[in-house]
């Protein structure tokens, strides 16, 4: 393999591992404050795309994406107000049902909103042909993109959970409600709050995405499913984790095009996957202590 | 007492006057299995309108020997086991005289059994040669075949003085099927094809396998088969690579929705089609012209959105039933008789003549080379 396609292979594989790696903090989030996986996930990424080509026609790109994100983060409240909210101690089962029914009635409507057809953003920088060479490897400037505003949400969120005080409360939850709610905390709100943070980074990823996979109505499914296996490969509730496992199953399949046929692509990802689980069954950064105190 | 009598007998005269032709005249039921939503609804989509539209038309002017059509759409969201158990639905239940689709190849194989079993005709609006050949008696299609696909590409490859190439394919019916038929007639025009990948029809991003193929610099020319939006991301990650060989699609191009998916990088990809895209353009002795020119503007003027081949299909298909139920009557096995002894018919397809062998009825010449140009389809022109 030459230096210029392995480079070329590598792009390829930290562009979908960065796409991955949102999808799977957005999981972490949510899981990490409430102890339920979030399967409406990817429709959050989908929203966010979809949102954002529609205003695109009254107003620029950023402010356009800036509204796209703050109306995705409005939808992700609304979400949690309606539907989990109220749940009085729900079981992990009821709550799996509950946000599998969202992510249905949310692709559905989208549907009915925008169509079956398959639009995106335009290119933020140049157009469709518009390449950058890096390392003797030729990419598109989206990808530079992409990566970059992966690394700055999980840079930001970092911070927000490590510095500031409501950052703090989140974590608070996720170590311990019973003892959260001891100190005070309004742990309703810090659920509310996780669903607003995981909704608006999976829609800014939405957004960033656009221009290169295009969003249609359905998108969001195989993100979810694809998002959830890096979670769980990076250990449920591990945002470092999530983005670890990733950037390695990106770059896995990237990888595994040069080997093999490129329709045993997903297998090659998942077989690698079911391997890793094998042999560490809390994932590959997850430790089995913090696994044992998790409701699942 | 006696006023109230006559009241009685008159409205109940009004009354059967009224209900009578309800009554009397038959509708004839026809079905249709389209993927109206789901990755195919591309085509599905144009299908099912251009059918809605044209029922609406057809009642209006009377219908077909006077009595009035009913429309059943079911939407198979491109998936072969809804398209099965939605024909079955339609031929038991519903008692349809024919069904129209599916869209896709893969749905329509899966129902070539199920239309003979039940001895009732099916028109597929998918493409791959192998609903029509073998023939079986009850199957037809009205798109071209892949087959013819293949040799105008091949054709034009060897005016270009291109020998080596690489093909891309989805894992759908049709690009399965249009692998085939490139792989088996390649040698046949001294072309060979030295990297080949088939791809998930749902994949967003092609950049690694681009990569992959462009680093064997044998690659003169890359053909894509499928219909998925996969051929618009083709186009980009190939020009994003720096890469600037010719780009060959299928038929399956057909829909300005992927050139303007692709954008710039959808500029001279080259591709066979129908003449619909070009409909305008045609001269006006052209058999097919008046049709052509019609469908497209009524099309476009109900629905606010261009007009595809693929809606072309929907056309083609229940304007031909129409012919047969007019030559032989609303049932079954009349159609099916009927549907055969059409001759020089003028479609958006091209210009039918069904026989006993032939249940597609097109020759290559239905297929005209075209390319994008400012956005447009064009006539290729070396």
């Amino acid at each position: 393999m030459t230096a210029e396609l392995f480079i070329q292979y590598l792009f390829a594989g930290i562009t979908y591992g960065s796409m991955y790696a949102i999808v799977a903090i957005g999981f972490n989030i949510i899981y990490n404050t409430t102890g339920i996986i979030n399967f409406a996930q990817g429709e959050f990424v989908m929203l966010g795309g979809m949102i954002s080509i529609t205003l695109l026609r009254f107003m620029p790109l950023p402010l356009a994406i800036v509204l796209a994100v703050g109306i995705t983060m409005a939808v992700g409240a609304l979400i949690e107000i309606v539907f989990i909210r109220w749940l009085k101690e729900p079981s992990v089962l009821r709550m799996v049902i509950i946000t599998i029914g969202i992510s249905i009635l949310i692709r559905e409507a989208a549907l009915h909103i925008w169509g079956e057809s398959v639009r995106s953003l335009p290119y933020f920088v140049g157009n469709e042909i518009t390449t950058t060479g890096i390392l003797g490897a030729r990419i598109s400037p989206q990808v530079i993109w992409v990566i970059g505003v992966c690394t700055m949400m999980v840079l930001l969120l970092s911070l927000f959970f490590g510095t500031t005080s409501v950052g703090r409360e989140m974590r608070a939850c996720a170590a311990n409600r019973t003892a959260a709610i001891l100190c005070g905390i309004n742990t309703r709100n810090m659920v509310t709050l996780s669903f607003v943070l995981s909704a608006g980074i999976g829609a800014l990823a939405g957004c960033v995405m656009s221009p290169i996979t295009s969003t249609q109505y359905d998108n969001g499914t195989g993100l979810a499913i694809k998002g959830f296996t890096v979670a769980i490969l990076g250990g449920l509730g591990n945002s470092g984790g999530a983005v670890a496992a990733g950037l390695l199953l990106g770059i896995i399949e990237a990888f595994s095009v040069s080997v093999v046929p490129l329709a045993f692509q997903e297998a090659i990802a998942i077989a690698i996957l079911l391997l890793i689980l094998f042999v560490r069954p809390n994932g590959l950064f997850g430790s089995k202590d913090l696994a044992g105190l998790k409701e699942f | 007492m006696k006023g109230f009598g006559t009241k009685f007998l008159v409205t109940t005269a009004a009354f059967c006057f009224l209900v009578a032709p309800n009554v009397w005249a038959k509708d004839i039921k026809i079905g249709a299995v389209l993927a109206v939503t789901g990755p195919a609804s591309f085509l599905g989509g144009p299908e099912a309108r251009t059918l809605e539209m044209l029922v609406e038309d057809l009642n209006a002017k009377g219908g077909i020997n006077g009595d009035k059509i009913q429309m059943i759409i079911k939407d198979t969201t491109g998936s072969p086991e809804k398209a099965v158990s939605f024909a079955k639905q339609l031929i038991e239940e519903d008692n349809v005289v024919a069904i129209i689709g599916p869209s896709t190849s893969g749905e329509t194989m899966s129902l070539k059994k199920i239309a003979e079993d039940a001895k009732t005709p099916l028109i597929s609006c998918a493409a791959a040669e192998v609903i029509v050949n073998p023939v079986a008696s009850y199957v037809f299609k009205v798109p071209q075949n892949d087959s013819f696909a293949a040799q105008k590409i091949f054709q034009e490859m060897k005016n270009l003085g291109i020998a080596r190439i690489a093909v891309l394919s989805s894992n759908t019916g049709f690009g399965q099927a249009g692998k085939e038929q490139l792989t088996k007639i390649a040698p046949d025009f001294g072309i060979q094809i030295v990297e080949s990948e088939v791809y998930d029809k749902q994949i967003t991003d092609l950049s690694a396998v681009i990569a992959k193929i462009k680093a064997n610099k044998e690659v003169q020319a890359v053909v894509n088969w499928s219909i998925e939006p996969a051929q618009a991301i083709v186009a980009k990650n190939m020009r994003q690579a720096g890469w600037d060989v010719p780009l060959f699609q299928s038929h399956g191009f057909a829909n300005i929705k992927y050139v303007e998916a692709g954008g710039v990088a959808s500029e001279g990809i080259i591709f066979p089609a129908g003449r619909l895209l070009i409909a305008n353009l045609l001269p006006d002795s052209h058999p097919q012209k008046a049709v052509l020119v019609k469908y497209v503007s009524d099309y476009e003027t109900k629905y606010k959105e261009n007009a595809s081949t693929f809606g072309g299909h929907g056309y083609d298909a229940l304007m031909l039933l129409d012919a047969a139920i007019k030559a032989g009557g609303a049932d079954r096995e009349k159609i099916r008789t009927a549907l055969e002894k059409i001759k020089d018919f003028p479609g958006t397809d091209g210009v039918f003549t069904f026989s006993a062998t032939d249940h597609n009825g097109l020759g290559i010449d239905a297929f005209e080379m075209m390319t994008v140009k400012d956005g447009k389809f064009v006539p290729y022109k070396k």
